[in-house]
């Protein structure tokens, strides 16, 4: 089978399978990483989102070979609890989730929207998450929380 | 407890300690300082875990930090049923707290005795028991002398309200921080040693049986393991989730299905019901003591829809064989219920059935979770002793896990000369809202009606009205009315397999009674606000419709395309107190700007926890209310996908404002379900308000505004 290089959480990798599986598959899989969820399979929800260069994408729609040479960043290497990325500090302080399996998505999303605009409005923050499912109705919590991320950021 | 109704009779224990007496059941102090706490309720994604700890922890007066939640089990867990119907605070809260409470008087009586002074001398700090003169010992130092495997005793007096210091606080949640870290806390992201995986093939069509399967492809699949056939029931075991996934798509390619059963007209959910077979019974009637002459009569029709739980998670277990005996991980609502039901399908006795509870995605009532659980099993025995890991599919999720119930609820209000309500008929036409494992003679579970030798397929019944009814749930009117009659007619057949969703038959009911009261105040020119409160008598139900219609200034003045509408319920009439209301906008799409709701659960334990639940089902609530319906042809469920069975969006959830009245000195109750009917009603009165239109008929989409329309 080809190859496939790409960087994952900052750290170099080749992948030995089939170019054409999903990302996802390839993450939870062979590479053992939980922290993408699958939901629906067919990029329709969010769960799985990841940061594919600067863009929030569903990996289970997305074929392996897209992300040759690229960077990948997975929920795993957004922050810890030691280092936490001050969208996670949000999510604690504003409690923004109920069963949370859509969350990891969701900050990828948000991750994403902050990178390349620091200081979205409330509508900008609703757009960037609006291809994330939530079923038990955080939203607001979770807008609130984008918020609090960024104004934090800004204030350094 | 409840300090409003002072009881007589000799003490008892809450319910769920009555069941599961023994105190070492409920609590245990480990040697490292710590208190394991042992629940029957689980966690589906409402932070029950956080809220028990905080009761737990007052009543024994230690730190939260102390605590340790201990997943629901069969191997030792109390058995606590089900963990729905927002009752876990209810009963695991009492419980615990009771527990709690006499745990520690029966340490501070044992250090007394050790001590030699009197157990009013003691305090307890953090665990540590201390008296004067610096005397001192904990809860740990004494627990090698004191046995709690002893039943608990009515009469023990937990800490009054202000004396709590954890209860009544809005405590973090302690699964959030695993869950924004993604460590690996749901079922869906265990991994164990050997661990295989497992799909289920399962047929488009309703009820279709499998005719033929060549297993030649699938067998070819790299990490092929094993197929699993018995009867209907087919599915396949390979090393690796994307070798599953493969084999099974291979195994869906040898597959050939007999036609299946018809569906209902998905276009006729009015009237589809009536023509049901189906059994009746009258839930309320109240006669008037002196009747009022019927001037004039209005009766209208409501309906619901089949609703999917659509959790985000597709349904997920891990079964594991040891020669005879099995272990489940699942996120099931009830282990134990789970247990009877696959003790009986696989013919076993429950003795070496362990079930295990692990977190999966937000539950909000029986869908999959154990269907999974028994597919898991099956697939299991062919894997030599390997834990099997089996997840549904998105499309499985959406079309074979039991759906929320549709209904048709007919009201004829009697109104007298002056347009008072003199009389009042509500009549339910529906399937039974439950089909839950574990209770029955026979399984619910989906994978035990598709064997060889099968099991019949369970219609769904309704649980009495003393534990809050089903399709009948809050259907008793909580109005002033002389004269009522209620009546539920269940449904015998089951073209489309139904069970507990969120509310029971709470939102449909809820909706069709303050709709229709909304109707009257308006032929009345009577304020919606003002009308509702000069029919009720209860105050807790009064203020939180006072409270809400103050938070909005009622009724703000109107403006073209907006409009504003209340709803209000108490739900199952003994539970939660909730009003609701809801500034929509727009002509043909209707989109909900704002929700303000009021809600009294009693003493909230975790105030902001509650809140969270109630915004939750605010904007679920509205979700429904726009946007879900199971859509269907005569074959087959056809929305499978997100995209055919849309959920409200960021972009499309309203503002929500919830205001808690809190009564620490009442019993808690349960806050998921309490929005859910009085959301629904104040969306509808609201598109009346802003269109001068009657929506009865749910979702609310442009198609029904339309057809409702041309009705008016």
């Amino acid at each position: 089978m080809p190859i496939v290089r790409f960087r994952l959480n900052g750290v170099e990798l080749e992948i030995d399978a089939d170019p054409d599986r999903s990302l996802l598959s390839i993450l939870r899989g062979q590479l053992g990483l939980t922290g993408p969820h699958f939901g629906c399979g067919a990029g329709e929800c969010g769960a799985c989102n990841v940061i594919v260069g600067d863009r929030a994408v569903s990996a289970c729609d997305m074929p392996l070979w897209s992300v040759a040479d690229k960077d990948v960043m997975t929920i795993e290497g957004l922050g810890t609890s030691e280092r936490p990325h001050p969208l996670q500090r949000a999510f604690i302080a504003e409690q923004a989730l109920q069963c949370g399996y859509c969350v990891s998505g969701i900050l990828m999303s948000a991750a994403a929207l902050l990178k390349r605009n620091p200081s979205p409005t409330s509508r900008e923050v609703k757009e960037a998450l609006d291809r994330n499912l939530c079923r038990c109705g955080s939203h607001n919590r979770m807008l609130r929380a984008v918020l609090r991320a960024a104004e934090e950021m800004a204030a350094g | 407890m409840n300090q409003q109704a002072p009881s007589l009779s000799p003490p008892t224990l809450p319910v769920s300690l009555a069941a599961n007496p023994k105190l070492s059941a409920w609590l245990k102090f480990s040697s490292n300082g710590q208190v394991a706490i042992s629940p029957g309720k689980v966690e589906i994604g409402q932070g029950i875990v956080t809220a028990l700890a905080q009761i737990a922890a007052d009543e024994l007066d230690i730190d939260l930090a102390r605590v340790q939640m201990v997943r629901a089990s069969t191997a030792g867990s109390p058995n606590e049923g089900v963990t729905s119907g927002s009752l876990s605070i209810q009963q695991s809260g009492r419980a615990l707290r009771h527990a709690c409470a006499e745990v520690r008087r029966i340490f501070l009586e044992q250090a007394a005795e050790r001590l030699g002074v009197d157990v009013d001398a003691l305090e307890i700090e953090d665990g540590t028991i201390s008296g004067p003169g610096n005397i001192r010992t904990s809860y740990w130092e004494l627990a090698e002398e004191v046995s709690l495997d002893r039943d608990a005793t009515p009469g023990v007096t937990p800490k009054i309200a202000t004396r709590r210091t954890l209860a009544g606080n809005s405590v973090p949640r302690i699964d959030i921080p695993d869950k924004v870290f993604a460590r690996p806390r749901f079922i869906h992201d265990q991994v164990l040693a050997g661990m295989l995986h497992g799909r289920v093939l399962r047929p488009e069509n309703a009820g279709a049986k499998l005719v033929e399967l060549r297993e030649d492809d699938a067998r070819s699949v790299a990490g092929f393991v094993a197929i699993v056939r018995d009867g209907s029931f087919a599915g396949v075991v390979a090393e690796t989730e994307h070798g599953a996934e493969a084999a099974l798509n291979a195994l869906r390619k040898g597959a050939k299905w007999s036609d299946g059963e018809p569906l209902p007209d998905e276009s006729d959910l009015a009237n589809f019901p009536k023509a049901q077979p189906c059994e009746s019974s009258v839930i309320s009637k109240k006669t008037a003591a002196s009747p009022g002459t019927v001037a004039r009569t209005i009766r209208q029709q409501y309906t619901r829809p089949y609703i999917a739980h659509a959790s985000i998670a597709p349904s997920c277990a891990i079964a594991q064989w040891s020669g005879n005996r099995l272990q489940i991980w699942t996120h099931s609502q009830g282990v134990y219920l789970l247990r009877t039901d696959l003790a009986m399908v696989l013919k076993l006795p429950v003795e070496n059935i362990t079930v295990e509870h692990i977190e999966g995605a937000g539950c909000y009532g029986h869908n999959a979770a154990d269907d999974v659980a028994l597919d898991a099993a099956l697939l299991a025995k062919a894997a030599g002793g390997r834990p099997v890991r089996v997840q549904w599919s998105r499309q499985g999720e959406m079309s074979d896990a039991p759906f929320g119930a549709a209904m048709a609820i007919e009201i004829e209000a009697e109104l007298d000369a002056q347009d008072e309500i003199i009389g009042w008929r509500h009549d339910i036409w529906s399937n039974g809202h439950v089909a839950r494992p574990g209770r029955a003679a026979q399984p619910a579970l989906l994978a035990g009606f598709e064997l060889e030798n099968p099991f019949p397929r369970m219609v769904s019944t309704n649980p009495p009205q003393a534990n809050g009814g089903g399709g009948d749930r809050n259907s008793i009117p909580l109005y002033d009315f002389p004269s009522w009659h209620i009546e539920s007619h269940r449904l015998t057949t089951m073209p489309i397999r139904v069970s507990a969703l969120r509310t029971l038959g709470g939102q449909g009911n809820v909706f069709a009674i303050e709709s229709m009261l909304d109707e009257i105040a308006v032929e009345r020119g009577e304020d919606p606000v003002a009308f509702r409160l000069r029919h009720l008598r209860d105050e807790r139900a009064k203020d939180v419709i006072r409270a809400v219609a103050a938070r909005v200034g009622w009724k703000p003045e109107k403006q073209p395309g907006i409009g504003y509408g209340i709803g209000f319920g108490r739900y199952k009439n003994t539970g939660a107190y909730c009003a609701a209301i809801a500034e929509i906008e727009g002509a043909q799409d209707i989109r909900v700007n704002k929700l303000t709701l009021a809600v009294d659960v009693g003493e909230a334990i975790n105030p902001d926890g509650v809140i969270n639940q109630v915004e939750g089902g605010a904007i679920q609530s509205t979700s429904w209310a726009l946007k879900e319906r199971v859509r269907f042809d005569r074959q087959r469920i056809t929305s499978t996908a997100w995209t055919e069975y849309p959920i409200l969006r960021f972009s499309e959830v309203p503002d929500v404002e919830v205001e808690l009245i809190q009564r620490s000195d009442m019993d808690p109750v349960g806050a998921g379900e309490a929005a859910h009917g009085p959301v629904t009603a104040a969306i509808a009165n609201a598109v009346f308000d802003a269109l001068g239109v009657r929506v009865r008929d749910l979702p609310i989409t442009r198609d029904r505004l339309i057809a409702a329309m041309e009705l008016t």
